[in-house]
């Protein structure tokens, strides 16, 4: 099992996200030291639970662009909740905030399941669609730290076992979706429509139900991060996490899950997303200024996927071989 | 000098070949298509190359339009000397395709498609559009298509789409035009109109290299004859010359003994029964019935309809009409899982689009369909799955570093062999098998075929599905022939020979 999870795209990113921490060492020794990396970890969380979601669309040959619209109407339906019935107990406010991120997930998924709507058109749409509705709940107000309860921003704060729920929560994530994509069916269904649609058809998988079930999971993970974002920075707005999905995408690209769908993993995710954490943790504290961390994530992109193009050319030839064995 | 006049005089009395290939070998890595093929085109006339599927046929046309190079021997132009590095030098040398598969774009119009890349162009060098329209109206006139040039492609019917590839064959001024297959989407009266544009072209001094399966066509249109077998040149003649008789012997003419395996004829118990079975467009009244322990091959050319049948019994596509019994009970099959449900897998002859899910391991390929056998409440019992693949493998003597090894990695024969275990892997009643083994090596075959005897030997009922004589003939017990989506024939294991298949296949009375 650990020799499948390290093959060696996720190696050579592990090996370059070292690399990275090393050369800022040298620059800036504390910020290699545990608590600072634990910090590190922490930020990146939000990042880590969207491209876990993002990595199961990925897989089926899909998109979700909705991510952080979706997160910023959960996030903002949460958190006049709270202003309204500041009573409500954390267990119920993060029910309201999956359920209402899994529900947006599940019309994402309907869109392109029955109405054959192509991804990306439906989750661009659903992208402004949601973020509209968080315009009309809000009446474009925003939502203060003073407004919320205490308990509302303690809950992703509150440390347990030296780390805080936030990260515990993307520790427990990572997990589960490890579990979910090695060790049950629909995680081999993900991996099966993606890699072959066809062939996924020819052994009984429903393609469109599993790229669904996609969107659903997806949608969960954006709606609980929508809760976890507005409470850990105290304030919710129409524009929150704006162009975050992006960057979800990329970690997903970084980590290794290809474009074209079947291949990928949830530690490529991790290790993407831990990728981009570290770079903008990094390179404010050296006095890097913002235009190069971009240069550096956009440059990290293009690497990842011209190593995956690379990847793939060598699966080309194989095809073209038993192909002309047909000729 | 009057000697040597005289035989020069002899010697040019056969014209000389437009376009000739004289000792062509093409390989590809593990197979040998062609092997010392020649072909000579003339001025002014139709030569048919005639064969089996997987003779070659094709190899020669991709050769003859630059879009494969020979691995041996000479391309002549006119006597001299050539090569087509490139498809464009092929069309410059004046050779022009009609595929089997058309190459066209559905979002352009009839006359963007007739014209991409030679669209004439007006004084500023933009395209004409007013001529470009004008002469797509001619050149479909002349095949007596009626088809509006501004149309888009996407909105025609599929033999208009074909009309609209041999117009675009025709825009190009052609002196050899290759004709892979062309009738095979055409009606009837769409077929005399190109009958009748052959017999223009042929008037305008123009070499027509015709490929067809239907005898009736060759000797309808075909001045000369050339047959390959197996990637090799078995014959070739004027067709006044020869008899429909002679040329199905040269075509299929070889031994079929002692490379199958021999085995006792299936007589089990009758596991499935179809009546009346219909499709809207795509077959009708298919009805047979099938024997545990039996393989019941089914033969016709491509197109024929068989596909189709067998992928509606696996519910794939979904028949309008007729009766399916196993084991005596009637069922319904509706989608993929009620023909697994019910003890029906099939095996998809692309393994490519079909098959295999390359970027996938070995076992998790094997397990896919399985998978509710190895799982409990959704979550997969790795041990149990492994051991389910590993059972399968060692049965089919896979050889692979690891049942962990992707699959893209492993040869052709081995990933029919990923594919074969993946739906033995389900403990199926009966097996449809499409083109079990479709360009892959003899060694593979062998071990395919054998394989095909154990599980027949097993109680299994088989359904084979395969354009090669030598593998229907050599494995079936019955062998039902298709044509044109309907059941033509069913024949006795006592009456089976090549001939008798070729005749029911192509039609020939």
């Amino acid at each position: 099992m650990l020799k499948r999870l390290v093959t060696s795209r996720e190696a050579i990113l592990l090996g370059a996200i070292v690399v990275l921490l090393g050369l800022i060492a040298t620059r800036f020794p504390a910020f290699v030291a545990p608590a600072n990396l634990a910090n590190v970890f922490n930020d990146t969380s939000p990042l880590i639970l969207l491209a876990l979601g993002q990595m199961v669309v990925i897989l089926t040959k899909c998109i979700d662009l909705s991510v952080a619209a979706n997160l910023a109407l959960s996030g903002m339906v949460v958190s006049m909740l709270n202003v309204v019935a500041p009573g409500v107990p954390v267990p119920v406010i993060l029910v309201v905030a999956v359920g209402l991120g899994t529900l947006m997930g599940m019309f994402n998924g309907l869109l392109v399941w029955k109405v054959s709507i192509p991804p990306i058109v439906v989750t661009l749409g659903t992208m402004t669609i949601y973020r509209g509705i968080i315009f009309l709940i809000s009446n474009g107000k925003w939502v203060n730290s003073h407004e919320m309860s205490p308990a509302f921003k303690a809950f992703p704060r509150a440390a347990f076992l030296g780390l805080p729920v936030l990260s515990w929560i993307a520790i427990f994530a990572v997990i589960a979706f490890f579990v979910l994509m090695t060790r049950t069916t629909l995680g081999r269904a993900f991996y099966a429509v993606g890699g072959h649609p066809h062939a996924a058809v020819y052994a009984g998988i429903n393609v469109g139900r599993t790229q669904f079930w996609a969107y659903t999971l997806s949608g969960a993970l954006a709606g609980l991060t929508g809760y976890l974002w507005v409470s850990r920075y105290a304030v919710a707005y129409v524009d929150i996490a704006g162009g975050f999905e992006l960057t979800v995408v990329a970690a997903c690209v970084i980590g290794g899950i290809s474009i074209a769908g079947g291949l990928g993993s949830v530690g490529g995710a991790l290790l993407g997303a831990l990728f981009l954490g570290v770079v903008s943790n990094a390179l404010p504290v050296i006095n890097v200024s913002p235009f190069w961390q971009l240069a550096i994530s956009g440059g990290a992109i293009i690497i990842a996927v011209a190593f995956n193009a690379q990847a793939n050319r060598t699966k080309g030839r194989v095809i073209l071989k038993s192909a002309e064995h047909a000729a | 000098m009057i000697y040597q006049t005289h035989a020069e005089a002899e010697d040019v009395s056969p014209p000389i070949p437009i376009l000739a290939l004289d000792g062509i070998t093409k390989t590809f890595p593990g197979v040998k298509a062609l092997s010392d093929v020649s072909l000579s085109l003339y001025p002014g006339q139709v030569t048919a190359l005639v064969g089996e599927n997987g003779a070659g046929k094709s190899t020669v046309v991709k050769i003859l339009t630059g879009i494969y190079q020979p691995t041996e021997g000479r391309i002549l132009a006119d006597g001299t000397e050539t090569r087509f590095p490139t498809a464009q030098d092929a069309a410059d040398a004046g050779i022009t395709a009609i595929h089997q598969e058309t190459v066209l774009f559905d979002e352009l119009s009839v006359a963007e498609n007739i014209f991409l890349g030679h669209a004439p162009r007006n004084r500023f060098g933009l395209i004409d559009w007013a001529a470009m329209a004008r002469m797509s109206r001619e050149i479909l006139d002349g095949i007596g298509a009626e088809i509006d040039p501004g149309a888009k492609l996407r909105d025609l019917g599929i033999a208009n789409k074909h009309l609209v590839a041999i117009a675009r064959a025709l825009s190009i001024d052609a002196r050899v035009v290759i004709m892979d297959e062309p009738t095979a989407a055409l009606s009837h009266k769409e077929i005399q109109e190109l009958y009748e544009l052959v017999e223009q072209l042929k008037g305008q001094g123009k070499a027509i290299l015709f490929i067809s399966h239907k005898f009736d066509e060759i000797f309808r249109i075909a001045d000369n004859y050339t047959v390959f077998r197996d990637g090799q040149f078995v014959g070739e003649g004027k067709i006044a010359d020869v008899t429909n008789d002679a040329l199905v012997k040269l075509m299929v003419g070889r031994e079929v003994a002692n490379i199958f395996p021999a085995r006792p004829p299936g007589r089990g118990d009758v596991v499935l029964e179809v009546e009346n079975y219909n499709h809207p467009t795509e077959f009708a009244d298919i009805g047979f019935c099938l024997r545990s322990g039996e393989i019941l091959g089914f033969y016709g050319l491509v197109g024929a309809g068989r596909s189709e049948a067998m992928q509606a019994l696996f519910g794939i596509t979904r028949a309008s009409g007729g009766t399916i019994r196993i084991d005596g009970q009637e069922v319904t099959i509706r989608a993929t899982a009620d023909a697994a449900n019910n003890g029906i897998v099939y095996v998809p002859e692309d393994r490519g689009k079909q098959g295999a899910i390359i970027a996938m391991p070995i076992f998790q390929n094997i397990t896919l369909p399985s998978l509710s056998r190895t799982s409990h409440n959704g979550f997969i019992r790795l041990a149990e799955e492994f051991k389910l693949a590993r059972d399968f493998t060692e049965r089919l003597d896979l050889r692979a570093a690891s049942l962990d090894t992707k699959v893209e990695s492993l040869s052709g024969g081995n990933q029919q062999k990923v594919v074969i275990a993946k739906w033995l892997a389900t403990m199926p009643k009966i097996i449809i098998l499409d083109e079990p083994t479709k360009g892959i090596d003899i060694g593979s075959k062998a071990a395919v075929h054998e394989f095909m005897a154990e599980l027949a030997a097993e109680g299994l009922a088989i359904i084979m599905v395969s354009s090669e004589i030598p593998e229907v003939l050599g494995m079936s017990d019955r062998i039902i022939v298709m044509r044109e989506g309907r059941i033509v024939a069913e024949v006795a294991h006592d009456d089976m020979t090549p001939e008798t298949l070729v005749r029911h296949a192509a039609g020939i009375t």
